[in-house]
């Protein structure tokens, strides 16, 4: 073989690792392209966003939708299936969870916003979504989600869904990645 | 060395090794050529019986033989056995035989690595085929082994398919790497890139493909072996992961592999289509631009597989219209296929008619890819049979007719002797019939909305199933004729000239028929 042989042969099994780190790159690429872009309808946590209080505020309704995953056996449902706002004005809503299980649990819900362009109108200055859940057995709570939609919402939506998923984190709960992962948001 | 630049002189050099050692050692691309392509026969015969299970199952509605979790089994097996045991390694076979004697070359450029990445495939497919044996039965989740399907629920064996999928990949790679270097540095002096036989030109580009798409694959079936054993969550929900990356992952590598399986066809039908319409190729240099855009569109499409998954409306419209961008280059080369005939001397023997038929097929394949590519409708036609006659049209008459045509044009020249022209025209006519009468009401059924990859139907679909069934099985018995066809030929026949066809033009044809063992020790003189 050559020596310009050679030099092909190198590039290309270089490029072998390259490609194979990037499909693992993919993984916090994927994170960020969602948080720019804020397609999956994250909402991470907002200060005090008092700029945005408004009295001219227009109607909206905001639908909860409740999902437990996989094998997740406390109940889990919001206080109302949907809440009548206004724009600009904070409100709380709130989410009622019982462990209905003989053990000690630790829960962790995932927020998701549809449709995903309201996403970034929608402040939440609290919400149990930031934290973990521990209950103890037959243990039950009202979690609160502290909201204010802007005024800046575009027109056509008038109507917002707030879905939250809740995993059961018991097993996750030592592992430093669980807890990294999950409180993310800023 | 001596300074004559004819090859026969070569014949009495040193011919091949004896017995089962010339095979296991053979660094000879000829050697390992053939070795490809007996094993893809194979693994076409085993995806194929596989493929039968399937038909015979859906004969009828309700359950007839296999049970559902077995029918499941089949189902993945078939995918991936066609997908990585059949066309894959065929086309390497291919590249193998024709590449270096196409750009007079010796042999490969890495023929040791040649020899082991081929050697690795037969373990893979054995570890693949005996998860079939272990408990809880061989992969069941389709062959795009979508998480948490292929992680959470997966059964045991889904760790040996992980590894199977490695070493296929490895293959692969390796195969590509061997293929990229012999043309960037051995090609004889006066062939330059622009001309070089289109074959070679399909090949560089699906090389490059495979080496930047193979080793993500690699990662996507790492990850799942972390999710599973090592208590990752790349793709659990509840860890913090996301089930839509692994098909974002995955589809990044499976769009450009959709496109692996069908360049170097392109190039193949470029060749025959030329030889039996005595002229010289229409629009060669357009040929190789299609050829590179469409590899490069490949790799910003892939999102058109996921269509339902939730994407924004602004990726839905872009992996729309860049999808829909790739008919472009398809088109021209469609056209120069057809202009290439156009006023032609036109015969059509055996590897002319699978030609011709590649571009008719192949063509409504894209079309009914056009109408999967339009975001809107792709709702409807999601998971349906209308995919399954998407991709088997394409994957079907495309990729493995061309494979078929390979072998009928090139099989004088590796074997000396001529196939039995009216049996192969047989093969052809029962091979087109079986795939029509397969594929084409599969549109029908999946446009009524039967879903795909479940072992029982909705009555109002039996008529075409039964259709469908009928023409998998004409289609599949009439494999055992190519068999037979081939193995005859091997055997004897007429013998074959060096130039065998009367139009074929290119290196391959300046060498005696069969090849000698070894062919261009000296470069050959290009005018």
């Amino acid at each position: 073989m050559n020596s310009d042989a050679k030099k092909t042969l190198k590039k290309l099994v270089i490029a072998v690792p390259l490609m194979f780190a990037f499909g693992f790159a993919l993984v916090p690429l994927y994170d960020v392209f969602c948080e720019v872009t804020g397609i999956n309808g994250k909402v991470f946590q907002s200060d005090y966003e008092d700029e945005l209080l408004t009295d001219n505020g227009r109607p909206l309704a905001i639908q909860f939708i409740s999902t437990n995953n996989e094998n997740m056996p406390w109940v889990f449902e919001p206080s109302e299936k949907v809440m009548k706002i206004s724009t600009g004005e904070y409100y709380t809503a709130t989410f009622y969870v019982k462990n209905t299980t003989n053990k000690k649990m630790v829960a962790q819900a995932v927020p998701s916003v549809a449709p995903s362009n309201a996403a970034a109108h929608l402040k939440k200055l609290e919400c149990f979504c930031f934290e973990q859940q521990e209950l103890m057995p037959g243990e039950e709570a009202l979690l609160p989600v502290k909201l204010l939609v802007s005024n800046e919402l575009p027109k056509n939506i008038k109507n917002i869904i707030m879905s939250y998923t809740i995993f059961d984190i018991t097993d996750y709960n030592d592992e430093p990645m669980a807890s990294h992962e999950m409180n993310m948001e800023h | 060395m001596s300074a004559v630049i004819e090859n026969h002189h070569d014949d009495h050099h040193h011919g091949p090794a004896k017995g089962l050692t010339r095979w296991l050692y053979t660094t000879n691309h000829k050697d390992i050529g053939t070795l490809y392509l007996w094993f893809s026969f194979a693994m076409f015969l085993i995806g194929g019986a596989m493929a039968m299970v399937i038909r015979a199952e859906l004969f009828q509605p309700g359950m007839q033989i296999v049970e559902p979790e077995f029918y499941n089994q089949m189902i993945t097996l078939h995918g991936l056995i066609m997908i990585f045991g059949g066309v894959m390694p065929a086309f390497v076979g291919l590249a193998n035989w024709l590449v270096p004697m196409m750009i007079g070359a010796p042999d490969m450029a890495l023929p040791r690595m040649n020899n082991l990445s081929f050697w690795i495939l037969p373990f893979a497919f054995f570890i693949l085929l005996s998860s079939l044996f272990m408990e809880g039965g061989a992969p069941n989740f389709g062959w795009t082994f979508y998480a948490p399907l292929s992680t959470t629920y997966a059964p045991p064996s889904v760790t040996f398919f992980i590894f199977s999928v490695h070493i296929m990949g490895a293959s692969s790679i390796m195969g590509a790497i061997n293929v990229v270097v012999t043309i960037m540095n051995m090609r004889a002096p006066g062939v330059g890139l622009m001309k070089m036989p289109l074959f070679v030109w399909s090949w560089l580009i699906t090389a490059y493909l495979l080496i930047a798409v193979m080793p993500v694959l690699a990662g996507a079936v790492t990850m799942m072996l972390m999710d599973i054993h090592f208590g990752t969550s790349f793709f659990n929900a509840a860890g913090g992961g996301d089930p839509v990356l692994f098909q974002h992952i995955f589809w990044f590598f499976g769009h450009p592999e959709v496109y692996i399986m069908i360049l170097p066809a392109f190039g193949i039908v470029s060749h025959i289509i030329e030889t039996f319409s005595r002229k010289q190729l229409f629009g060669y240099s357009s040929m190789v631009w299609a050829m590179l855009s469409i590899a490069i569109l490949s790799f910003v499409v892939w999102a058109h597989h996921m269509f339902t998954v939730g994407l924004p409306l602004a990726a839905e419209l872009f992996f729309m219209w860049a999808t829909m961008l790739i008919a472009v280059p398809t088109g021209v080369k469609v056209f120069n296929w057809i202009a290439t005939m156009f006023r032609g001397s036109i015969t059509f023997e055996t590897p002319m008619l699978f030609a011709c038929a590649f571009v008719v097929l192949f063509t409504l394949g894209g079309f009914s890819g056009l109408m999967l590519a339009i975001t809107p409708a792709d709702f409807q036609y999601h998971d349906t049979y209308f995919v399954v006659a998407h991709f088997h049209y394409v994957l079907v008459p495309g990729a493995i007719f061309s494979i078929m045509a390979a072998v009928y044009y090139w099989i004088p020249k590796w074997c000396g002797n001529m196939y039995d022209e009216r049996l192969g025209k047989l093969h052809f006519w029962l091979s087109f019939t079986g795939v029509n009468v397969t594929f084409f009401p599969q549109h029908f059924i999946g446009l009524a909305g039967m879903p795909r990859r479940y072992p029982d139907y909705a009555l109002q679909f039996a008529d075409w199933n039964m259709v469908s069934t009928v023409g998998a099985f004409l289609f599949g018995v009439s494999q055992l004729l190519f068999l037979f066809i081939v193995v005859k030929t091997v055997m004897g026949g007429k013998k074959a000239t060096d130039q065998v066809w009367e139009g074929a033009r290119g290196l391959e044809w300046t060498v005696a028929s069969p090849a000698p063992y070894h062919t261009f020790t000296t470069p050959p003189k290009i005018d």
